[in-house]
């Protein structure tokens, strides 16, 4: 049986918008090294920003003493990454955005972080965390999707 | 950390003869853009700028809230009568615009030139 290896690499975050672009830039270097189309680290670039972004702004609420914990784990043929903030975990499961009702002012013009991570990668999952903290979201993006 | 996002206004007129108002980005467009993307938009008179093109060549990022101001700007432009196009968008941004639904409400083109062929 050949041993499946995994490398993690690990950034920290303060919880002040503008820093998930520093996972961001993280995850996509992990992606290229390990052989990635440019369009699929344009999709993990996103899927990323957006998770961190709710991890400041919502898990945190923008509280700087805490911080945002992002873990790569780089797999033979996929990469999953961890956002992990000190709040309580999404209620709510990510809806498609309709457009129609935001431009008639029925639904807010913001909230499509959720389903853009849900829509850019292939596995996507909230998990609350124990004594209402430690939640995280897991993005996993496999190598071999659409290879062509 | 987000870079300041900068917008610059053109008054161009189209090969149909139509006048255009351009407005040209530059940096991130995030939660912080309010003013360049929104301020520069109602700065300009609802009357006399019918036609709205918004240029995305010179920005690497646009996140929710930045898509959400966007979809702001086509609100107000709706209510006001006006058409708003979008060129210079990534293809990554284009799926992603495409995905929210944006596309319903403006069309996109690769670049300027496209842009004003159409209008």
């Amino acid at each position: 049986m050949s041993e499946r290896r995994t490398t993690n690499v690990e950034v920290r975050l303060p919880s002040r918008m503008g820093f998930e672009k520093v996972a961001m830039s993280t995850a996509a270097s992990v992606a290229k090294l390990m052989g990635f189309r440019d369009d699929r680290v344009e999709d993990l670039k996103t899927a990323v920003a957006e998770a961190c972004i709710n991890a400041i702004e919502h898990g945190n609420r923008l509280n700087e003493k805490l911080s945002v914990g992002v873990i790569l784990s780089a797999g033979e043929d996929s990469l999953e990454v961890k956002v992990i903030d000190d709040g309580k975990g999404m209620k709510n499961h990510p809806s498609k955005p309709d457009i129609d009702r935001k431009m008639h002012g029925q639904e807010d013009p913001r909230g499509m972080g959720m389903f853009l991570i849900q829509a850019l990668v292939d596995e996507a999952e909230w998990v609350a965390g124990t004594n209402g903290k430690s939640s995280y979201v897991r993005l996993v993006i496999r190598l071999d999707k659409d290879a062509g | 950390m987000q870079s300041e996002t900068k917008s610059r206004v053109d008054q161009i007129t189209s090969p149909a003869g139509h006048p255009v108002t351009v407005l040209r980005f530059e940096g991130d467009i995030a939660s912080t853009s309010k003013e360049a993307v929104l301020g520069t938009y109602q700065a300009l008179p609802k009357a006399t700028n019918k036609l709205i093109l918004l240029d995305f060549t010179k920005v690497d990022y646009i996140n929710s809230s930045g898509i959400a101001l966007v979809i702001q700007l086509l609100i107000e432009a709706s209510n006001s009568g006006q058409k708003v196009y979008a060129f210079g968008l990534s293809p990554h941004f284009v799926k992603v615009f495409t995905m929210v639904g944006i596309t319903k409400y403006a069309g996109l083109f690769p670049g300027q030139a496209e842009a004003m062929a159409a209008l």
